[in-house]
C-alpha cells in the first residue's frame, strides 16, 4: 500500500505524511524524484531516522520520533507551519482513517467512545489544507465492516476533503460523480469490491497514470 | 540600560499569581522549558490555565505541574499520548478541564493574540465537534469558523541563545510554539542555553525580536548536544 501511494507522489512535491501507516510511504519514495517532506512541528526537508546514537531531542517529527534534516532543510514556528498547510501550499498529504464517506468526508481523529480522551493534533488542518488529500487505510475493519461508508458514523475530521483512497484492495477516487475505482487487486471484480464496500462504485473512465 | 536578564528561574517566575493563564512552549519535550516549569512548581501558583500543544509527557516538566495539582484547565491539541498518564488520570477523574483545539487553530489563535487581531475565520474544523456552537461564514464559496485569539498573562518558552534585550534564536524543531507564544503573553520569560553579548546574534538570524520578551534566564544544557551532519546547529 505504501509503495502504491509513493508512486503517485510527483517529482518536486511538498508532502506531509501523517502519523502511523502513512509514515511508511517515506521508505518507498522513488529515488529519482526530489520530494520535500513537511512535518508540522516545524521542518521542511525532513530526512530519515538518524543512526543509533545520533538522535537529537530537538529534531523530531510530528510523531515525536527522532529524524534528520536534509541539506536544504528549513525550520519554522507553528503558525508558519500550519499556514503552509491551511494556506494550500502543500501539494499532498497522506492520512490514515477510520472512515471515508462517498462524499469524501474524513473521520480519523476520534472514535467518539465515551471513555476515550479526545486528541486532534494537526489532523483537521491537514484534512482541509493540502491540494490533494490521500487516505491510506485497510478496506475493512477487523470485524469486516467497510471503512468506506455512505456517511461517517465516527466524528468527522473534515467534510468533502478526501481526493483519493488507497486500501489493501483498491485505489478509489472521490469525484463529484461518486466513487470511481482506479485500480483493484488482481482477481477482484467491481461487483465483489462493491459488495465488500457497501457503497456504489464504478470504474474510472480514464485510469490514472501511475 | 535595558537588561532583561534575571539571575534564576525562581526569580523569573516569582510573580506568577494564582489563577494566571500561562503559555508553555514545546512540542512534546522538544522546546519544553522544563527548568522554568520546575521553578513554577516550587513557586506554588495554583488554579492555572495552561496553554500547550500537549498535556505533559512522563512525570517531569508539564506532567509534574499537572501532578502537583496546580492546573485548573488546559488548552491543547493533543493531550492523549503513550506517556500522558498524569493527564489521563486527572481527566478521567474530572479534576482538570480540557479545551481541545485543532493544532493549526491553536497556533493561529496564539499568533492572532500577539498580532492584535480581534478574531479570524479559519476553515479548519468546520462541520466537526470542535466547531460546535461557533459562528460560521461562507467566504468565496468556502466554509469558515470564527476563532478568537488566545492571550496569556505569562509565557514560558525555551530558546537556544538570547541577549540582554531579549532577542532569541532557537534550535531545530524545538522552535515550535516559542515565537508565537512570546508575542501573545503580557510577560514572556525565556530560558536559554546561553546568554550572549548584545550584537553577537546576527540581526538577520534573530527569530524572536526582543520586544516580545520580558525576561531571559540562562539554563545551560544538561546534556551535550548531538550534532547532525548536514543540519544547522
Amino acid at each position: 500500500m505504501a509503495a502504491r501511494v509513493a508512486r503517485d507522489i510527483p517529482n518536486g512535491a511538498y508532502v506531509n505524511l501523517g502519523i502511523g501507516l502513512p509514515t511508511m510511504v517515506a521508505n518507498h519514495l522513488p529515488k529519482d524524484r526530489e520530494i520535500i517532506l513537511h512535518t508540522e512541528n516545524g521542518l521542511l526537508g525532513m530526512g530519515p531516522a538518524p543512526e543509533a546514537g545520533a538522535e537529537d531531542a530537538d529534531l523530531i517529527n510530528a510523531g515525536k520520533q527522532p529524524v534528520t534534516a536534509l541539506p536544504g532543510a528549513s525550520f519554522f514556528h507553528h503558525a508558519d507551519s500550519f499556514g503552509m498547510m491551511r494556506g494550500g501550499h502543500l501539494d499532498c498529504c497522506v492520512l490514515g482513517a477510520f472512515q471515508v464517506s462517498v462524499k469524501g468526508d474524513l473521520a480519523n481523529w476520534h472514535t467518539g467512545a465515551k471513555d476515550a480522551i479526545p486528541a486532534v493534533g494537526g489532523a483537521m488542518d491537514l484534512a482541509i489544507g493540502a491540494k490533494s488529500v490521500f487516505v491510506m487505510m485497510e478496506h475493512q475493519t477487523k470485524k469486516g465492516e467497510s471503512k468506506i461508508v455512505e456517511q461517517c458514523t465516527y466524528p468527522v475530521t473534515g467534510l468533502g476533503c478526501v481526493n483519493r483512497v488507497y486500501t489493501d484492495l483498491a485505489v478509489i477516487d472521490v469525484t463529484p460523480r461518486g466513487l470511481e475505482v482506479v485500480e483493484m487487486v488482481d482477481g477482484l471484480t467491481l461487483a465483489e469490491l462493491e459488495k465488500l464496500s457497501g457503497v456504489p462504485l464504478k470504474m474510472a473512465a480514464v485510469r490514472a497514470a501511475a | 540600560m535595558i537588561d532583561k536578564i534575571v539571575p534564576s528561574a525562581a526569580a523569573a517566575v516569582a510573580d506568577i499569581p494564582d489563577g494566571a493563564t500561562v503559555m508553555i512552549g514545546g512540542f512534546g519535550t522538544a522546546g519544553m522549558p522544563s527548568e522554568l516549569i520546575d521553578a513554577l512548581i516550587a513557586h506554588g501558583a495554583r488554579e492555572l490555565t495552561i496553554v500547550n500543544n500537549n498535556a505533559g509527557n512522563g512525570d517531569t516538566g508539564l506532567a509534574a505541574l499537572l501532578k502537583a495539582r496546580r492546573v485548573r484547565k488546559i488548552v491543547c491539541s493533543f493531550p492523549r499520548q503513550t506517556d500522558s498518564h498524569v493527564f489521563d488520570t486527572l481527566y478521567r477523574a474530572g479534576e482538570i478541564e480540557l479545551e481541545l483545539v485543532p493544532q493549526g487553530n491553536l497556533a493561529e489563535r496564539i499568533r492572532a493574540a500577539g498580532a492584535g487581531i480581534g478574531a479570524f475565520f479559519s476553515p479548519t474544523g468546520f462541520g466537526t465537534l470542535l466547531a460546535e456552537g461557533k459562528e460560521t461564514r461562507v467566504i468565496d464559496g468556502r466554509n469558515y469558523v470564527l476563532e478568537h485569539p488566545i492571550r496569556a498573562d505569562f509565557a514560558l518558552i525555551k530558546a537556544l541563545r538570547g541577549d540582554r534585550w531579549g532577542n532569541l534564536v532557537y534550535r531545530k524543531t524545538a522552535r515550535n510554539f516559542g515565537p508565537i507564544m512570546a508575542s501573545a503573553a503580557r510577560c514572556t520569560i525565556a530560558q536559554v542555553r546561553e546568554i550572549v553579548n548584545l550584537g553577537d546574534l546576527d540581526p538577520e538570524a534573530v527569530v524572536t525580536p526582543g520586544i516580545f520578551v520580558r525576561r531571559v534566564v540562562e539554563v545551560p544544557a544538561a546534556v551535550k548536544l548531538v550534532s547532525q551532519p548536514g543540519a544547522a546547529a
